[in-house]
Formats: structure tokens, sequence, C-alpha cells
């Protein structure tokens, strides 16, 4: 075979994509970083194989996560994959602040081809593949639990959306070392993702990897939702749900419906870029307005996909750190519907800049304020929740509190925005980046942290440590308003988003101070690492085997910790909100049922890791046009659907006695445990037992 | 956990004051609408004060009751009474779901009139006439068309002080936003697509004009500079430019067109007639699928 043969099987990729080849031909600051995040992820990958083939973890790894259906593993493993691209995404911000510190009047470090990949592949992971899988992975873990089921609907679907996402994700890190990301920002907006503007392999990375997990996401929505509706536990009626099971069924509701249109605008661009079509080009009757039209049809609900999860950890982590009902649990419900309504009705305020009539920008303007209103009432209902409480400053409360002030700033910023006259000089400018991580980082990450800390006991079976945790609030907090605070203030002396050099001098001292605060909240993110390694070797004074550590409120804190693969031994019967403090009063916690049952639990399956590996080389095949890799690798994720229809036997039962016996062992164990009242939930004698006080 | 209580309160307290700190600092600075130059930038700057003034009601109690609440229901106080049941207060859940309205009303009932305006295409009430200029976005340059005095400038605008400024832009290449952060907002310009601008600077002066639109490796470039001068200094500069400098022929479009940072302004003595709209045109097949409104281009 000669060498242009063979490289004509690997389509247009050559060896001048590979990073390390591009870093070695041309020996720039640029290339280096990119060489080096490279490196990172290549030896990141061989370390952890290593580490796996010494501790021999291969068969532990395929045979208990990567194949598994259970919706508390797909949970796990999805904010494992959020805190994987987390990790590179806040570096990327971090270098992106340094650049802009240093780039006054001078080209600093960064080229502006690659500054542009940094901001392309910042938006694109913190949004899709960091906040998107953070809350999946959350709702798949605590909602079934919440609701008193064992699974959720469609646990092999569930598996197949992880490694959909997992795919685009892949398709990102890939993007590091092989060839180059779209310069095109999160939005990618046409025509310069056009192939005219943007020939290159960037923009078909980031439409692969886009489309894989939009795909992947609508599965999880109608999982969700079908979850939620047929799956309660008898008694559990919808009004007894606890909030963060209504903000999880409004969030899969956004999800079936937002995720069509984006599903569409990135194939209609592959279409116009693969074969030559003409949707959104500039000539031949094309029109990029339909694009910013569609994307922002999925891109404003998805701002509430994403947010209202972390509502609904917010309303648990405030409610049982005051040790208190939630206030206006009907109010609050009605505002979170109010807010998944609405979320649809004001995407055009993305572009007031368009050249619209002001009739058209004043209508969205209104409903986008109206938005404000039932945002104001859940902050209310949430302040109104503690008073008449006995509030507990845990880190997960901690994060809950830094975020209701925090929001409301952003609040602010956020009807400022809404106002169109406002937002003609506001749009666009770092204001703008200053207001949506204002909601984004309190709103969603803060949430995503603070439900982790609270429930990890859960899953794991262990506290996290609580001092590592608040000194990580105090790097995010402050790091926070150091890096953001300075953005609106730029933003307002005409500083514009995604700008790789400077010329205004006055523009320094704001930008310096900037990057001080991204260095915090990237201390931030290392000292979480720091808890997770303190916890895990403390592991043995912090557990909590009886599984209620905080002294919780809903069903998921009524089995083990970590609990058992089918949840719950029988499944409770509910007679009320909060669910597990009325069983706790009424002294029908821990008590042994009459009788067990057998339980079928669904069997692994290699369909789900299957398809993903297939996703994966579809998506990398048609970025680099490798035709035969394309057929090959369709043919593999359909042939293994239509195989899987011919498996009759997906279900493996766990007989009554076995559960009966693991269940007892737990009860037994769980009585032995002494109380702890709420004083001491941060010392050893915290065994997951908590002393009730009505 | 005292001590945490009291960073919170500080925290909560300085973040107010910070933002407000903010505004005042970006004020003393030179390039942002918040230090206008014209009667629409001034206008849009009071607007926002006007915003974070109403909105203050809201959230001002907020920042006074959070750290308050922390403080007195902390667990083992004997201050706050205990009810872990209570849930529901009519009196609180009109003032939480009342206030809000209220404050949304009287914002959007000056959001509805702001909007008519200040919008962008509405010409701006004067006794002059105003000054039409075409700009033309491409990649990384502006150009500016002067169609009574027919002349034209790049990456460099004149305009009349005190004398409105009737903007018409298009795009020969992907979508830009065009904007004079201290004269007023910003509007799209797209290829095949007319939009405009109404702007008006008070006084003479230099003012800042660029791209907002991401559009590829020259965009911190795409930079021009606003003149706003007499007009007896811009009849002069018109008539100057005309007799001294090349035409903005085809060949000369033809250089412009092509990606590129230039680097000093230019300008040209005549232009190819009709090449605002053929450049519209271009995209459109001569058939223009938006018009402004209503008017044939």
């Amino acid at each position: 075979m000669t060498s242009e043969s063979f490289f004509s099987l690997l389509g247009r990729l050559t060896p001048q994509d590979i990073s390390f080849v591009q870093t070695f031909e041309n020996p720039v600051m640029s290339e280096f970083i990119d060489g080096a995040a490279g490196s990172v992820l290549v030896i990141g990958m061989i370390t952890t194989a290593v580490l796996l083939t010494l501790y021999r973890g291969w068969k532990t790894l395929w045979f208990d996560w990567l194949t598994s259906v259970d919706h508390k593993k797909i949970g796990i493993m999805y904010i494992v994959v959020a805190f994987v691209m987390l990790a590179r995404a806040i570096i990327e911000g971090v270098l992106m602040r340094y650049q802009q510190s240093i780039a006054v009047n001078d080209p600093g470090v960064l080229t502006p081809d690659h500054f542009g990949q940094l901001f392309s592949t910042h938006g694109s992971i913190m949004i899709f593949f960091m906040a998107m899988p953070f809350i999946t992975g959350m709702i798949n873990y605590i909602m079934p639990q919440q609701i008193g089921a064992r699974d959720v609907s469609f646990p092999l679907l569930n598996a197949i959306s992880l490694w959909l996402t997992t795919a685009g994700a892949a398709l990102v890190m890939i993007s590091l070392v092989v060839g180059k990301f779209s310069t095109g920002g999160w939005t990618a907006y046409p025509p310069y993702t056009g192939i005219e503007f943007s020939p290159g392999e960037g923009v078909d990375y980031w439409i692969w990897s886009i489309s894989l997990t939009s795909i992947g996401t609508t599965l999880t929505g109608v999982n969700f939702a079908t979850t939620i509706y047929k799956n309660r536990a008898p008694g559990m009626t919808l009004f007894r749900m606890p909030l963060f099971c209504w903000t999880s069924l409004c969030t899969s509701v956004l999800m079936i419906f937002a995720m069509a249109p984006l599903t569409i605008a990135t194939l209609m661009l592959a279409l116009d870029r693969y074969a030559g079509f003409h949707f959104f080009t500039n000539d031949l009757g094309g029109n990029m307005m339909n694009y910013a039209n569609l994307f922002w049809l999925f891109g404003h609900p998805e701002v509430y996909i994403l947010i209202l999860p972390a509502f609904g950890v917010f309303s648990e982590v405030i409610s049982t750190f005051s040790g208190k009902t939630i206030y206006g649990y009907k109010s609050l419900v009605v505002a979170t519907m109010s807010i998944a309504v609405l979320s649809f009705t004001v995407w055009l305020h993305h572009f007031f800049t368009m050249g619209q009539g002001a009739n058209l920008n004043a209508i969205f303007g209104i409903a986008t304020m109206l938005i404000g209103v039932p945002t104001g009432v859940k902050v209310y209902d949430w302040l109104l929740t503690m008073v008449r409480g006995r509030i507990r400053l845990t880190t997960a409360m901690l994060f809950s509190i830094m975020f209701l002030v925090t929001f409301v700033i952003g609040g602010l910023t956020g009807v400022i925005l809404a106002n169109p006259p406002v937002d003609f000089v506001a749009h666009n400018s770092l204001f703008l980046v200053a207001h949506f991580h204002n909601m984004v980082i309190p709103g969603v990450l803060f949430g995503m942290i603070a439900g982790y800390q609270f429930w990890f006991p859960k899953a794991f079976g262990f506290r996290l440590a609580e001092r590592w945790g608040k000194a990580s609030f105090w790097c995010w907090s402050i790091g926070f308003y150091l890096t953001f605070m300075p953005l609106y203030a730029l933003g307002l002396m005409g500083a514009m988003r995604r700008t790789v050099e400077w010329f205004r001098p006055e523009y320094l001292g704001w930008l310096q101070a900037s990057f001080v605060g991204a260095l915090l909240l990237f201390s931030g993110f290392i000292l979480l690492i720091v808890q997770l390694i303190v916890s895990v070797r403390h592991r043995d004074q912090r557990r909590v085997p009886a599984g209620d550590p905080w002294d919780g409120r809903s069903l998921e804190w009524s089995n083990s910790a970590p609990p058992p693969e089918y949840n719950f031994a029988v499944i409770p019967e509910v007679s009320g909100q909060d669910a597990f403090t009325l069983l706790k009063e009424q002294g029908k916690a821990y008590v042994s049922p009459d009788t067990y049952e057998d339980i079928a639990v669904p069997k692994n399956s290699i369909v789900a890791p299957v398809i993903g590996v297939g996703a994966i080389a579809l998506g990398f095949a048609m970025v680099w046009h490798i035709w035969w890799l394309v057929a090959v690798s369709f043919v593999i994720i359909w042939g293994a659907a239509i195989a899987r229809s011919f498996v009759t036997e997906t279900e493996r039962v766990i007989p009554a006695s076995k559960v009966r016996a693991d269940h007892e062992a737990w009860l037994k164990q769980v009585r032995d445990c002494a109380t702890t009242p709420r004083e001491q939930e941060d010392t050893s004698t915290n065994v997951g037992r908590a002393e009730v006080i009505a | 956990m005292r001590r945490h209580q009291e960073l919170t309160k500080i925290l909560v307290r300085s973040s107010g004051g910070l933002l407000l700190l903010m505004f005042s600092a970006a004020a003393t600075a030179s390039n942002g609408f918040i230090n206008p130059a014209g009667p629409i930038a001034e206008e849009l700057r009071d607007h926002l004060i006007f915003i974070v003034m109403v909105m203050a009601v809201v959230i001002v109690p907020l920042f006074i009751a959070l750290p308050w609440t922390l403080w007195r229901y902390r667990l083992g106080t004997k201050s706050g009474s205990y009810q872990p049941k209570w849930e529901f207060s009519w009196p609180l859940e009109i003032l939480i779901w009342g206030l809000p309205v209220v404050i949304v009303a009287i914002l959007g009932w000056n959001l509805w009139h702001q909007s008519y305006e200040l919008d962008p295409y509405k010409p701006l009430a004067a006794n002059e006439a105003p000054l039409e200029i075409q700009a033309i976005a491409l990649d990384w340059k502006w150009v500016f068309i002067y169609p009574e005095q027919n002349v034209a400038s790049v990456n460099e605008v004149m305009i009349v002080a005190g004398r409105p400024v009737r903007f018409r832009l298009t795009s020969g290449t992907v979508m830009q936003s065009f904007m004079i952060p201290r004269l007023g907002g910003q509007i799209y310009t797209m290829a095949g697509m007319e939009t405009q601008m109404n702007l008006l600077a008070s006084e003479p002066g230099q003012f800042r004009g660029l791209n907002t639109q991401y559009n590829g490796m020259g965009f911190a470039n795409q930079k021009f500079m606003t003149n706003a001068m007499s007009q007896a200094d811009f009849d002069a500069w018109a008539t100057k430019t005309s007799t001294s400098k090349p035409p903005l022929n085809d060949a000369a479009w033809a250089l412009l067109a092509k990606p590129s940072v230039l680097p000093a302004p230019q300008s040209f003595g005549s232009v190819a007639e009709g090449l605002f709209n053929g450049v519209i045109a271009s995209f459109t097949g001569g058939h223009p699928h938006m018009k402004a409104d209503g008017a044939d281009l």
C-alpha cells in the first residue's frame, strides 16, 4: 500500500493535523500551550489505563460501571464527565483571562486563532459538557429515589443518553490533539461558520459533538418525564413531590421541546457545509437570521433547563439545613411552571439588534422581564423558608446563600438587558458576558456543587470534609466577584467580548483584577478535588451507613448510604409532603416490613457502550470525511440497536430472601446507631441517624 | 459557625455597594455609553440608572433580610422561635407576588415607550435634514460612503456635530454589528440586507466605533474613529477628499473586499455609482429579499 492511498483511508486527516506536530513545526508560545494541553490529555489517559491495569480495575470498570444501566451509576458517571470537562473549561477560562490581562496594546501569548478556539470550546463545554451532564447526573441519581422508584422508566435508553453525551464530549477532547476546534463561539453563528468563511474541520467538530449530545439530551428528557409521570410510589401525588422533582419535571419537558430546534439547526448547518445547501449562506436565498431564531429557540429554554434543577437543589438544601418545611411549596411549583412556559417566549432578546421593529422588541422585552416575577418569588420563598427555622451553615448551605445574594445581582443586570434600547449598548459587550456568568455560576454551578456536597454521603456512604468544602466555597465566592464585577464595568466602558487584544490603556487594571479572580475560581476547583481526596482517605471516620446524615426530609434519605441497587427493599407508602420527615415523626422510619418480594432489576448491557463508541467514530469520521468509517460506524450503531430488540431476557431477579437478609441487616445496624443532634453534624458521631426533634 | 455568618454578612453588603461603585468608576472612563457624547447615549444611561433604582426596591430588602435571618434563626440561638411546620402566610404571599408584578408593570410600561422612542430606525428630531452615510462591513474594516458628497472613507467616519446622521448599513461578508458606544447602540449588518441607525453627536469630538460581532482573526483590530466636526469643517473635508483622493472603483473595491487589517484609514475622492445597493444586490441576485422600511432599494 502506498502512503498516498493509506492517507486517503484517513480522509482529510494528515500528520500536520496532530497538535504535537504543529507545536514541533511552529514552536511559538500559543502552539506550546496547545501542545501541552494535548499532552495532558494523552498522559492522563495513559495514566488512567496504567492505574486500571495495576489495580486490576478493568473488570470492575466494565461490569460495574460502563455496561451498567443502574440510574445511580449512570448519574455518577455523568457527574464524572462533568468534572473532567469542568477541569478543562475552567483552565481555558483562566487562560483567556490571562491573555486579556496582558494584551493591552500587546499581542499577548495567544494567537487570534487559538483564542477563538478557546472561547468556543470554553462556552460549548461549560454549557453542553459540564452543566448539562452535571444536572442530568444529579437528576438521574436523586429523582427516582425521591419519588420512591427503583429506576427510571427506560434504563437502557438512559445509558445510551449518557454514552451519546460522552461521545460528544470525547469529540471535543479529540479536537485538542487532532485538528482544530471551531472559532465560531458556542453559538456558531453562520455565515461565519459556513464553509465559505470557516473551511476547516473546526466547525464540523462543533456540529457533531453538539448534535450527538442534543440527541442524547432529548432522550433523557423523554426518560425523566416518563419516570416522573409513571413511576411514583403509591401516595406520591404530584403535589407531594419534593421540589427537586418538580424542577426535574419542568427541565425534562423543556429538554423534549427545546433540543429539537438545536438538533435541526446543527444538521441544517451540516447540510450547508457538506452538501452545498443554502440554508444559512449569504447568497442563493440563504438567511442566517433563521439560524439565530432556531438556535435561540433552543438557547433560551436551555438556560432554564440548566437552572431549574439547581433551583430544585437549593429548595432541598435550604429546607433541610433550616430544619424546616419549605415555605410556599405551591407558590414555588407555580413559579417553576411559569418559568418553564415563559422560557419559550423570550428567545428574541438574544438579537434585539437584528433590525426588527420596536413593537417586536418591546413585546419580547416585556416577556423577558415577566420571568423576573416568578424568579423573584422563588428568591423570597427561599428566604422565608429560613425564617423560623434552625439554620446550619454547612458547605451546601453556604453555596445556596451565596447563590441568593449573587443571583439577584444577575437578575438586576438581566432586567437591564431585557430593555431593548439598553441592550443595544450592552449587547456583545463584557457586560453581557458578566451577566450570563452571573446567572450561570451561582445559578447552576453553585447549585450543582451544593447538591454534590449534600448528596455525596448518600451516594458513597461517607461525608465530605466540611473544612475543605468551606475553603473552596470562599474561593468560588470571592473569585466570582473579583472575576466578573470588573467585566460589568468594562462592558459599560465599551469593551467587547471575544477580543484577543485591547487598545485602551484604561482597561488594564480591571482586566488584571479579573485575572486574579479567575485564579481564585481555579483554586476553588482545586480545593474541591483536595476535599474529595482528603475525604476518601479519612472515609472510615466519616461513614454514614444509616443513610440520613443531615436529618433529610425526602425519601432518598430513608434508605442506606450507598443505597442498594434496587433503591427500596419495599416501595414506600407516602402520606404527605416531606415524606421521610413524616415517617420519622410518626415513628414509621426504619420499621421492618411484613413481607418482601422478588425484585426484578435490569441486566447490564453492552448496547450503550457500543453505540457510544460507534457515535465517537461516526462523529470523527464525519469531521475528517472518512467515508468508509462513516458507513461502518453507522452500521454498528443501528446494528446494536436492532440486535438489542431480539434480546428478550433483559431483567434479572433478586430473590426476596436476599432482599430480606440485606435489608434486615441494615435495619439492625441502624437501630444500633446512636442518633446525632444537629449540633454534632460535622463530627464522627454522625453515622447517618438523625435525632428526631418533633 | 459564627465567623462564617459574619463573613457572609460582610460579603452580602459589599457586593451591593460594589456594583454601584462599578457604575461610577466606569462613568469616569472615556469610552462607553456610560460617558455619553450624544442625546441617545445619554438617554440610555439614564434608563440604566432608572432600572437599577426601581429594582433596588426588591433587591435591597433581600440584602438586609438575609443576614438578619441567618443571624436570628441560627442553630443554637434562643432568639428566634422555631416553627418547622410554618409554610404559608397570605399577607406575605401577596407581598412577594405583588411587589415584583408592580415593578415589572412600571418597568414594562417604560420599556414599551423607550423601545419606540429609541428605535434606531426612527429619524431624530432636528431642524436640518440628516446626513446620510452608507456603511459597509468588510473583513476587517468599515467602508463609509457619503452619497451626497460622493466621497468615501475607510476605518474612519466624518460626521457633523449637532446634525443627525442616518446610517444605512449592510455587510459584504459575514454578519457584523456596528456601534459607536459613546453615541448610542448597535445594529447588525447582514449581507443582502439593509439595516439602519440614527445617531447624533452633540459636540465636536472623536469617538471610537467598532464591530462587536466576532468575525475572525482580525476582529480585535476592526475599529474606526468617528470624527464629529462643524458643518464647515465637514464640507472642507469632503471637498479636499474629492479633489485629492483616488476613486473607489472596482479595482479599489476588490482590494478592500479581501480579508485584511488596514494599517491606516483611507479615503476615496469618488465612489462607483450604486456601490452600496450593488453590494446588497450581489447577494440577492438583484432581488433583495429584505427591504428597509418597504422602500425600493
